[in-house]
């Protein structure tokens, strides 16, 4: 399986998601410049974190103009595999990819910690290897992490399973004292209704690594993995 | 004033400069400078770019080692050899007066500098700190000032990419008007691929790249280099705005063109912009060039020679490219979309020659306005200020000892200066680049691991300024102490330092002999720590009008390195029933600790006890503790004392302590004092055998003070709290007094 993470400038967590598919999971990977129409026949694209463009405007909303994000929109909608992480995740609700939109946090501080996620659905690429009940311990980093979406698409998501990942703590409540900025329904992560674009914003790529004594993010990866070789 | 206009001695005085300084510039240029040339002059011997009232007594610094490749002053940051073909280069600068006027910017702007030293020299930067002090937390003006420095370094240095992972944050009356903001960056290189801060090669064209130049921080270096009055405020526009963005862009960019192998030597423009950049690079490279101002890239019209020479734009740098090579270089920055305009070249002679239109505007010669060169030296008398002998009077059995010990434990505990500063470090990403350790194994020192290798950084910013305003010489050694002990807890090897040098007006002899006795306290302990000084940053002129100057502040950067990165040990308590030991001495002392000048609120004692050859000593133990894997965390004794070091080691896992107290001490002291040397253990029972025997080959004094517990915290069988209510309190003393958002 080839991948494919795309750089933005601006873009600061590229080189984290490089290492852990190339050096941790041994895959193929390359890097794609936002400059450029080329996908170089990869599998799957990620769209990785930092400030595209500075984000001085929205969030994203001047990287999903950019050459390659007219490719990775075509590959997505021909059902090509596309996951965000933060940054990515808020260039992907910009572009129209997935549902929702991704606001200030609540507290209106950037924010990074390691908080908790609770997998919401198996049945996703990037979900079907983990567990219900185990709450992931997975860092987030941003400012704009708040996740909206009005009742109906809400109502959508739900009824179409399509809420991958919500805030918990540590036992796995889901609960208000547990949510890092306010998002709607403690949302952290969501696809799009045919289940082949993912968006998150905590960074499981900053989670794999043993010599940083958490892997609870690997679980992700290799749910891709799995699922894709099968 | 028109800029070719011939000057007086009031202008001189009006942008600084002394008479005697005047004097000499007119004998340099054998005529009297125009207003350009004066300009130039101001900034240049501006004590931020000449170091004149300091470098006397900076030469006097141990800078040798095994170890160093680019040793202080060489170049725009020090560099040492890591082993294994890998360098590290580090550097700590301040920001304090921008940060004073316009926080925000102020200090996102520091964060952008202290950036563009490292990777200026072809490192990639890794790892950020930074050391803040500030005034009273609860007076509305800190309360901003905190809210806008800590976003302005979260922005940027969040925007950039690189992880803030550690630092301090201080909190005393006397910083109420000047908070004090110290950045620090370390970047990561290949031996052999650092590029100098030099110019040579005559004919060699001079590129500036990056972003347009305005009229932003205009005689910035010359505003460092005054007091903060009320009239600070119509100094605004010598604050610079920054554009994390551009930095970032800047940075790839950067490192790319080093890769082409056509760039002779690069420099960012910092304090002093275009002219300090050309004139130190010059005089490095014993050249000069000539420049048109009117090529330079300007963010708006109508901009006079000296705005544009002295100009603070931020994320700008000067290139030096090798003759017939420009279009390599060229392409490099077109696919980062920055600018990258040829605006001279390099000369013979030695001169700076600025022309507009080709007419010229300024010509001097550049060896003369730099360090080192022909700008000013001077040695300032210094005298022992009154207070210093006042504060040895100083006598434990006139403070009475607290009936319940548990009302001052709490207070500390809710003290800003002791609770837990998330509010402030969660606002800055520490685990981009994946490479932070300390996030799950917190440490003494924060640790990054160097990619491709075994090796891991250990960092660390100390200085307790307390100590070092009531015994500046003693002080200051203990700052280096303290952080050669967080490098060691952590499982490092010491390496070397850099400095950030905050004080007073360095005119006042009193402030003057704060100044040299801490440089003679830092070089004893450089010495036998054997970390040399690799530079750093000196501000003066850090007082108001009103309040006097603020505690002398030498902020210790200290480098160490993990060569195999398994060697890394934590500081939390990991299991109920482990032994806890103290290795190191009890004292009775509380001198200048937290607990006697918040609780007992005396503020005139002498600085804690401090032996530096008992402090190497211990250092060498606990490091053979840890490579022999004998004990299961190791935390040093700092502020707040032996009671807060307990704490902070059973709170990551919500267990307790059960220790019994010393007879030979005061209670109060036993749990509060802050003598230096001492680190706290833990021991997993059936190893307590191993450890004695390993503490016995040494001289070192150590002492069993209990067990780890399941999450009371008791001492001599007395519950002080839970690990739970005191973690709560500890959590959110900042939250509550600067609220959530």
């Amino acid at each position: 399986m080839k991948f494919g993470v795309v750089v933005f400038p601006g873009s600061n967590c590229d080189q984290d998601s490089v290492d852990v598919l190339g050096n941790i999971l041994g895959q193929e990977v390359v890097k794609l410049w936002h400059k450029d129409h080329d996908l170089q026949q990869c599998d799957f694209i990620i769209l990785p974190g930092g400030f595209s463009f500075g984000d001085y405007l929205r969030s994203g909303a001047i990287a999903r103009f950019s050459p390659i994000m007219q490719e990775v929109i075509q590959f997505a909608n021909k059902g090509g595999y596309v996951m965000g992480i933060c940054n990515g995740f808020q260039i992907l609700a910009e572009a129209g990819l997935v549902p929702g939109a991704l606001l200030h946090n609540d507290h209106r501080k950037f924010n990074c910690k390691n908080i908790f996620l609770k997998p919401q659905t198996l049945d996703s690429l990037v979900t079907n290897q983990l567990g219900l009940n185990k709450a992931l311990k997975i860092p987030v980093a941003h400012g704009e992490g708040n996740y909206f979406a009005d009742a109906d698409t809400l109502k959508m998501l739900n009824d179409q399973d399509q809420i991958l990942f919500k805030y918990c703590d540590e036992a796995g409540n889901i609960s208000l004292e547990s949510n890092p900025n306010g998002s709607i329904q403690n949302i952290a992560g969501v696809c799009n209704k045919q289940r082949n674009v993912f968006g998150l914003m905590p960074h499981p790529e900053r989670a794999a690594d043993s010599l940083l004594g958490n892997q609870d993010g690997l679980g992700i990866f290799e749910s891709i993995l799995k699922t894709v070789d099968a | 004033m028109e800029y070719n206009q011939l000057t007086t001695l009031e202008t001189a005085n009006d942008l600084g400069l002394r008479p005697e300084e005047f004097e000499r510039i007119k004998e340099i240029l054998g005529r009297t400078p125009n207003f350009t040339e004066l300009s130039i002059f101001s900034v240049m011997w501006s004590e931020h770019c000449s170091y004149k009232n300091s470098i006397t007594w900076l030469k006097t610094l141990p800078k040798d080692g095994p170890r160093m490749l680019a040793k202080a002053g060489e170049e725009n940051a020090g560099m040492v050899d890591l082993g294994d073909g890998i360098a590290c280069v580090f550097k700590i600068e301040s920001h304090n007066h921008p940060s004073a006027l316009e926080p925000y910017q102020g200090a996102a702007t520091g964060v952008g500098g202290i950036n563009r030293d490292i990777f200026t020299m072809g490192a990639r930067p890794v790892a950020q700190l930074n050391s803040l002090r500030f005034g009273d937390i609860n007076q509305e003006r800190t309360k901003w000032l905190i809210k806008g420095i800590v976003k302005g370094i979260g922005d940027y240095g969040n925007a950039f990419g690189i992880p803030t992972v550690g630092g301090e944050v201080f909190f005393d009356d006397c910083y109420n008007v000047n908070p004090l903001v110290n950045a620090m960056s370390a970047g990561i290189l290949e031996v052999g691929d650092m590029i100098s801060a030099t110019s040579f090669g005559v004919g060699n064209p001079v590129f500036i790249v990056g972003s347009a130049t305005g009229k932003d921080g205009i005689h910035g270096a010359a505003f460092a280099s005054k007091n903060i009055t009320e009239d600070s405020v119509n100094d605004l526009p010598s604050v610079q705005v920054g554009d994390p963005f551009q930095e970032k862009l800047l940075l790839e960019a950067s490192l790319e063109v080093i890769k082409t192998g056509a760039v002779i030597g690069m420099q960012d423009m910092g304090a002093a912009g275009i002219i300090c950049s050309n004139a130190e690079m010059s005089a490095k490279g014993e050249h000069g060039m000539r420049i048109d101002l009117d090529k330079v890239p300007m963010r708006q019209p109508n901009m006079e020679p000296f705005e544009i020479l002295l100009s603070e734009s931020q994320e700008r740098m000067l290139i030096v490219v090798e003759k017939g090579r420009e279009a390599e270089v060229q392409v490099v920055f077109d696919k980062w979309d920055l600018n990258c305009i040829q605006i001279g070249e390099v000369t013979a002679n030695g001169r700076l020659e600025y022309y507009v239109h080709d007419e010229l505007v300024a010509d001097v010669p550049a060896d003369d306005l730099v360090l080192g060169g022909g700008a000013p030296v001077y040695e300032r008398e210094y005298k022992e200020p009154a207070y210093f002998a006042e504060n040895k009077k100083f006598n434990i059995e006139d403070i009475t000892e607290p009936e319940d010990l548990k009302v001052a434990a709490m207070h500390l505990i809710s003290h800003p200066n002791i609770a837990s500063k998330r509010w402030v470090t969660e606002q800055y990403d520490s685990m981009v680049g994946a490479a932070t350790i300390t996030t799950n194994f917190p440490s003494d020192a924060a640790l990054t691991s160097i990619k491709g290798t075994n090796k891991a950084l250990a960092l660390t910013i100390d200085c307790n300024s307390r100590y070092v305003y009531a015994d500046p010489q003693k002080g200051c050694a203990i700052a280096v102490a303290e952080a050669a002990r967080n490098i060691t807890c952590a499982g490092g090897e010491p390496v070397a330092i850099t400095n950030c040098l905050n004080f007073g007006n360095p005119y006042v002899p009193e402030v003057y002999w704060q100044f040299v006795s801490a440089i003679k306290g830092m070089s004893e302990a450089c010495v036998k720590f054997e970390t040399p000084v690799t530079g750093g940053n000196v501000s003066f002129y850090n007082q108001s009008t009103d309040d006097g100057p603020v505690f002398p502040t030498p902020a210790i950067g200290m480098l160490g390195v993990l060569d195999n990165v398994e060697n890394r040990m934590s500081l939390d308590f990991k299991k109920a029933g482990d032994l806890i030991f103290l290795i190191g001495e009890n004292k009775n002392d509380i001198s200048s600790s937290e607990y006697l000048a918040s609780f007992h609120k005396v503020s005139a004692s002498p600085a804690p006890y401090f032996d530096l050859d008992e402090e190497y000593d211990m250092h060498q133990v606990v490091k053979q503790l840890i490579l022999s894997k004998v004990i299961e965390s190791a935390h040093d004794v700092a502020d707040g004392g032996l009671y807060i070091t307990l704490l902070e080691s059973a709170m990551p896992r919500g267990l307790g302590f059960d220790i019994e107290s010393d007879d030979e001490v005061r209670k109060d002291a036993f749990l509060f004092g802050e003598a230096q040397g001492r680190v706290l253990v833990s021991v997993k029972a059936d190893k307590e055998e191993e450890f004695v025997e390993l503490m016995a080959t040494s001289e070192v004094e150590f002492s069993l003070l209990g067990t780890v517990s399941e999450g009371d915290l008791l001492v001599d069988g007395e519950l002080f709290a839970t690990v739970q209510e005191s973690k709560e309190v500890f959590d959110n003393v900042l939250h509550h007094i600067l609220g959530q958002a």
